[in-house]
This record gives C-alpha cells, sequence and structure tokens, in this order.
C-alpha cells in the first residue's frame, strides 16, 4: 500500500496530490532559507496567519458577485491582499513604535486570525454558497484536489523558484550582512520586501496543501534541516530545498496510503523526523559528533595527564587513564611503565618543560597562545626552534628515581 | 436588557472572558519586555497534543485530566526548545518555529485517528473556544448571586478561572521587585543573587498555567492576542512598569467586555439574526487598541529616538 502510493501507483488524485505536495515543499524550503538565515523565521507565523480574514472576505465578495465563493484562484487572491496587510502592520509597527519584531508578530498573528474567525462564523450563520471546506484552509485539506488547483500551486511554485533564482544573491548578502550589503548599494528595506513577498506566495500556494498553521512549520524546519550539514549558504539553500520536497513527497504518500492521516500534519512529522535526523546525526553540528568529540578529546587529557604521571613516578588511581595507557601498550598489567611508555612519558615531560620555556619567552608569543595542554608543540614550531630552546632547557636529565 | 435575561445568559461568560484576559495580559507584560512574546502562541499550539494525549488516557472529558495534559505538553515544549536550541545551536526563533508547529501538527493527527464523532472534541472548538455557551442556565436574576442552590450551578470554568487569575497575581506580588529588576537588567539582577533562571521558568509557567486554564475556557485565539495585544498597547501609554501592567490590565477588560458584546450584540444591531465568535471579536477589539495606541499613544516612540523615524 505504502509502497504503491510511493511510487505513484494509487491513482490519478493521488498522484495529483503528491506532485503538488513535493512542488511547495521545494519551494517553501528553499524560500523558508532565506528568512531563517536573515534570523526572521517567525514571520512566516504571522503571514500565515493573516491570510485567514483574506479567505472569508474573499469568499464574502465571491458570493455577493453571485458565484458560489469557491473559485480557489480568487480566494488565494484575498488571501494574499489580508497577508500583505498583514506584513504591512507587521512592518509599521516594528519600524515606527517602540515595540520588538516579536512582539508584533504576534499581535498581527493574533488579531488578523481573531477577524477571520469572526469572518468564518459571519459566513457560518449567513448560509449563503457552498462553504464547507472553507474550513480546510485552517489546516489544509488536499483530498480534493482537482487538476485546476494542482495547475495553480505548480504554477505558484514555479513561479516563487524563479524569483529566487533572480534574487538570490542580494538575498544571501542581505541575510548575513545587510550593512555590507546597504554599502554596496543594495535596498535592504526592497530586498526584504521582496523576501516577504516569496514567503506570502509559498504561504499562499501552500494553503490548500497544509493550511495555514502548518505552513509555517514547512518554511521553517527545512531550512534549519538544512543548516546541519553544511557551512555554505548556497548548500542550505539546495538541502532545504530537498529536506522540504521530500519530506512533502513522503507525507503525501503515507497520508494516501491509510485512512484518517491528514495530509499537512503527517508531512510537518516527516518534516520533523528529518530535523530530528540531522540533529543528531550531522558531522560537525550533529549532537552523535559532538558526544564523539567530547570523547576524543576527554582520551587524550586522560593520556597525556597519565603520561606526564608516569615519567614523575605518580601512582595512576584513574581508571579511565589506566585502561588507556593498557591498550596502547604503555603500561604493564601490574602498573610498570613499558619501554615505550617510559620513552613516551619522557617525551612529554620534556614537552612540558618546552612549552614551560615557549611560554615565558616574549618572541614565542604566537605560539604560546596556542598552548592548550594537549597540541604537540611540533606542530607549532619549527625542529630548528625546538631545538634551540632544547639547548636552553640543557641535556636530557635523569627521570628521578 | 434586564437581570433575568443578563445574568444566566451574559454575566459568566464575560465574567469569565473578562478573568482570561487579565490573566493573560499580567504576565503578557513580563514576556513582551523580556523579548519571550511569542511563548504565548508557542504553548498556545502545544496545548492541543497535550488535551489529545490527556483524552487518549482518561477516555473522559474532563477539566482536570485536560488540564493536566495541556500543561505536561507546554512544560514538554518549553524544554523541547531549549534542548533544541542548545543542542543544535540554532536561534530561538526557528527552535521554537519547529517544536510548536511538530507538536500542533501531532496533536491535529491525534485528534483525526481517534473516534471524536462521539464526543465534543475537535480543532476549531480548540481554537475559537465556546465562550458563548459558558452560560448559567440556573439563574433567574440577579438575586440568583445570593442563592447557593443557584451558584452551585455557576460553569465551572468561572471559579477555576478565577483562581487562575488570583494564582497569577499572587505571583506576580510575591516576586513583584525580582521580576521587575531581572526583567530590566538581568545581569544586575544576578549580582544581587536573584537566581534569574528558575525566575524566568516560573514565569514561563504561570504563564503556561494561564494560557491552559484560558484556552479551556475560550480557546486559543483570546489567549495569544491577549499575551501581547493589551500589554503592547499598553507599552504605548506608559514609560512605568507599574503605569503599563495598570494599562494592560485596562485594555484587556474592555477588549474582554467590548468584544463581547459586539460579537453577541453587533450583529442584531445590524439586522442578522446570529451572533458570530466572542474570540475572534475580543482578539480584534484588541488589535484595534493597539492601532490606536501605537498611533495615539504617549510613549510610543523608542526612547531617544525622535519622532518619526
Amino acid at each position: 500500500m505504502l509502497w504503491d502510493a510511493l511510487l505513484l501507483q494509487m491513482g490519478y488524485n493521488a498522484t495529483l496530490v503528491a506532485i503538488g505536495a513535493t512542488l511547495l515543499g521545494i519551494s517553501s524550503g528553499i524560500t523558508g532559507t532565506f528568512l531563517f538565515l536573515r534570523k526572521r523565521a517567525l514571520v512566516s507565523d504571522a503571514i500565515s496567519h493573516a491570510t485567514l480574514p483574506g479567505v472569508g472576505l474573499a469568499f464574502l465578495v465571491m458570493v455577493a458577485l453571485g458565484g458560489d465563493g469557491r473559485n480557489l484562484a480568487g480566494l488565494l487572491a484575498g488571501s494574499a491582499l489580508s497577508a500583505m496587510a498583514g506584513l504591512w502592520c507587521l512592518n509599521w509597527l516594528t519600524r515606527r513604535t517602540r515595540l520588538a519584531e516579536d512582539a508584533a508578530i504576534g499581535a498581527v498573528l493574533s488579531v488578523f486570525f481573531g477577524f477571520g474567525i469572526v469572518i468564518l462564523t459571519v459566513i457560518q450563520t449567513l448560509g449563503v454558497g457552498r462553504q464547507a471546506g472553507l474550513e480546510g484552509f485552517l489546516l489544509g485539506s488536499t483530498a480534493g484536489m482537482l487538476w485546476n488547483d494542482a495547475l495553480v500551486i505548480a504554477g505558484g511554485g514555479a513561479a516563487t523558484l524563479l524569483l529566487i533564482l533572480l534574487l538570490r544573491r542580494p538575498m544571501t548578502l542581505v541575510a548575513f550582512d545587510p550593512e555590507y550589503a546597504a554599502a554596496r548599494g543594495i535596498s535592504v528595506s526592497r530586498i526584504d520586501m521582496m523576501m516577504m513577498g516569496l514567503v506570502m506566495a509559498v504561504t499562499v500556494v501552500g494553503l490548500k496543501i497544509v493550511g495555514l498553521i502548518l505552513i509555517v512549520a514547512l518554511l521553517i524546519i527545512p531550512a534549519v534541516t538544512a543548516r546541519f550539514w553544511t557551512e555554505r549558504s548556497d548548500m542550505v539553500v539546495l538541502l532545504a530545498g530537498v529536506a522540504g520536497g521530500l519530506s512533502a513527497y513522503l507525507g503525501a504518500a503515507v497520508s494516501a496510503s491509510a485512512p484518517n492521516l491528514p495530509t499537512g500534519p503527517i508531512i510537518v512529522l516527516m518534516s520533523f523526523g528529518l530535523f530530528a535526523l540531522s540533529l543528531l546525526l550531522a558531522p560537525n553540528r550533529g549532537v552523535l559528533a559532538a558526544v564523539l568529540r567530547h570523547l576524543r578529546f576527554q582520551r587524550r587529557v586522560h593520556l597525556r595527564q597519565g603520561l606526564l604521571a608516569l615519567a614523575q613516578d605518580q601512582v595512576i588511581y584513574e581508571p579511565l587513564t589506566l585502561r588507556l595507557l593498557r591498550q596502547r601498550g604503555l603500561l604493564r598489567a601490574d602498573g610498570v611503565p613499558t619501554e615505550k611508555g617510559r620513552a613516551r612519558a619522557a617525551k612529554a615531560l620534556r614537552d612540558e618543560h618546552r612549552w614551560a620555556l615557549v611560554r615565558s619567552d616574549q618572541t614565542h608569543e604566537a605560539a604560546a597562545a596556542l598552548y592548550d595542554g594537549l597540541r604537540e608543540i611540533e606542530t607549532v614550531l619549527t625542529e630548528d626552534q625546538i631545538s634551540e630552546i632544547d639547548r636552553r632547557i640543557g641535556g636530557p636529565r635523569e627521570v628521578p628515581a | 436588557m434586564n437581570g433575568a435575561e443578563f445574568v444566566p445568559l451574559s454575566l459568566t461568560p464575560l465574567l469569565i472572558g473578562i478573568f482570561a484576559a487579565v490573566a493573560c495580559a499580567l504576565p503578557g507584560n513580563f514576556l513582551l519586555l523580556r523579548r519571550q512574546a511569542l511563548i504565548g502562541d508557542a504553548i498556545s499550539h502545544v496545548v492541543l497534543p497535550g488535551i489529545v494525549v490527556a483524552f487518549l488516557l482518561t477516555g473522559v472529558i474532563a477539566a482536570g485530566p485536560m488540564m493536566l495534559g495541556a500543561a505536561g505538553a507546554a512544560i514538554a515544549a518549553v524544554i523541547l526548545i531549549e534542548l533544541i536550541r542548545r543542542l543544535g545551536r540554532i536561534e530561538p526563533g526557528a527552535a521554537m518555529g519547529v517544536v510548536f508547529t511538530t507538536m500542533f501538527a501531532g496533536g491535529v493527527l491525534l485528534l483525526e485517528q481517534t473516534d471524536t464523532s462521539t464526543v465534543h472534541l475537535d480543532v476549531e472548538h480548540a481554537l475559537y473556544g465556546n465562550l458563548e455557551s459558558l452560560i448559567w442556565l440556573d439563574a433567574t436574576g440577579w438575586a440568583s448571586l445570593l442563592d447557593p442552590v443557584a451558584l452551585s450551578y455557576l460553569p465551572a470554568e468561572l471559579p477555576r478561572m478565577a483562581l487562575t487569575l488570583i494564582g497569577v497575581i499572587l505571583f506576580i506580588a510575591l516576586f513583584w521587585r525580582s521580576l521587575k529588576i531581572s526583567t530590566f537588567d538581568e545581569g544586575f539582577a544576578r549580582t544581587l543573587g536573584i537566581r534569574t533562571n528558575l525566575l524566568g521558568l516560573g514565569l514561563v509557567i504561570t504563564a503556561a498555567i494561564a494560557a491552559v486554564a484560558a484556552f479551556d475556557a475560550v480557546g486559543s485565539i483570546i489567549v495569544i492576542a491577549m499575551f501581547i495585544c493589551p500589554p503592547a498597547a499598553a507599552r504605548m501609554m506608559s514609560n512605568r512598569l507599574e503605569g503599563q501592567l495598570g494599562w494592560s490590565v485596562a485594555f484587556a477588560v474592555v477588549s474582554a467586555v467590548l468584544g463581547y458584546v459586539l460579537a453577541g450584540y453587533g450583529p442584531l444591531w445590524l439586522g442578522a439574526t446570529d451572533a458570530v465568535s466572542a474570540a475572534g471579536m475580543i482578539a480584534t477589539v484588541s488589535g484595534l487598541l493597539l492601532a490606536i495606541a501605537a498611533r495615539f499613544g504617549p510613549c510610543r516612540h523608542r526612547a531617544g529616538a525622535p519622532a518619526g523615524i
């Protein structure tokens, strides 16, 4: 069943949904990345909630004009207009008043959403048109996707992708360094406005599939996921597109494979699954990598301290240190250092003396700053420098018996 | 309108609305000043899975387990946000976005998976609340306020919301000085020996409790709106924390009363027959108040910034 869905063998409608969702996932992942890099991820929350009154008002207008009020293009146009109004309020509140951006976001999203609910109840009580399914905009409703809806989504997704392709350089620059961008003659506020326009477009297009509450997830989660894997901004954008598309495709397939699996939430949960995997497994930034790094560091510290203790003939009690020394054949089972262990210990102690001299000498200031108790002195100083230091320390001394 | 109509039909929802609005607006002031305004938004989204899980575990729609579930989910979300922020080194806004959308999606999925046709538990209800239905049918007029028999049939939400409000006021009164100092100068507060982390956590938990209680009674829109709009409007009215708190309470009460009245009677005045969503209307009114305060309030600009920039 699931396999059929993954291979698009579930019939015309399911295939339409899967393709539409994947396109949306790719464009929202890519658009959301710029928002995330600009540290304005939650603006998408305000934009998406601000679409609701527009949907309702558009419905009312279309009914008043004699239609049945369910024309998707009309509803989307209405939602775009009210999202624009919300965005304008958000900008005005942040620029012209003392409110911080997060407060402005919260104010816009709650008030617009509240007003949208008022309009929805008006529509319910009027009993006009065919309002059934209008609530689908809250949580998304893909089951009834028609060819026309799919076309709107595909067209909108393609248009956003094209715009992003054209705007990616200035948007990246503004995201990372607005001051530099301004100095280069780029209008930061205009680029910000365009970025928000793209987010709005994706939100409006995504309403039909995941609904206005969950589209926020598709804008934020893929970008965060991609950030774990790379330090390069163009790769983040690309990977976010892949993560968004993959989760939307998998989510649509899973939700088609069984009843009572709403598409929007499943897509979001898929997306979170990819995020969780990345959080754990990503190289460098992942949790597992951090744990491994810590363990490696811990072993190096213990080994170093163990060698120094051996060189000074101190007794080692620490079990981990003993184990590490034995594993490397530096210590015999009865606690007596091997030949190799003696040599390494003597070298470790000598290196400590060398470092001590380096750190007390002004001319080696740069090298001394690199001292962390673990770094091999050979990686910092040249052979000549080391032999110069050795000359000052004097010949090999007896390890005290 | 006389007492025989007003007391049973409008008094209790009105009071519940006022209590909920004030209970959310009070901690909202501190969250706003601490740049944590969106915590209210996050909490109100994550409460949904908590309520559904509580329902699945107990099998009953009862206030106790649901509030426990909601509070548990809120605390879990706060911990999860912090964990993801630290482990993944992600900025707080994005970490919050990841957590609350995922938990909300989980809640919706659970709702769809369980058979909710037999019980009154659905997403719309959770979002809009049902303020209008919290009526006190056993009251016959103002005299019922002194009638112990009628009083025992008060909607349970009213005393619960009143208790929550008292709890919130107590928390703020008890920790007033520490809250004030740590909100404006966290470093200084720490040098005075104030446990700022603990205090911040206490504030978030207080906010979560207020949110959960209000969510149960009036839906999530009011919660988000009241956490932010009255304090934000009050911020334009005063430079002093005391003044801001006072203004925010006033704005919250006005929003609740005006919103409820407009929702209930506004359509009738316009010739329609049915009321519109009270929760939505209260949020709308609070937004209008914020707009007016942001346009005309005496303290609407950042300190030191010249007007008009």
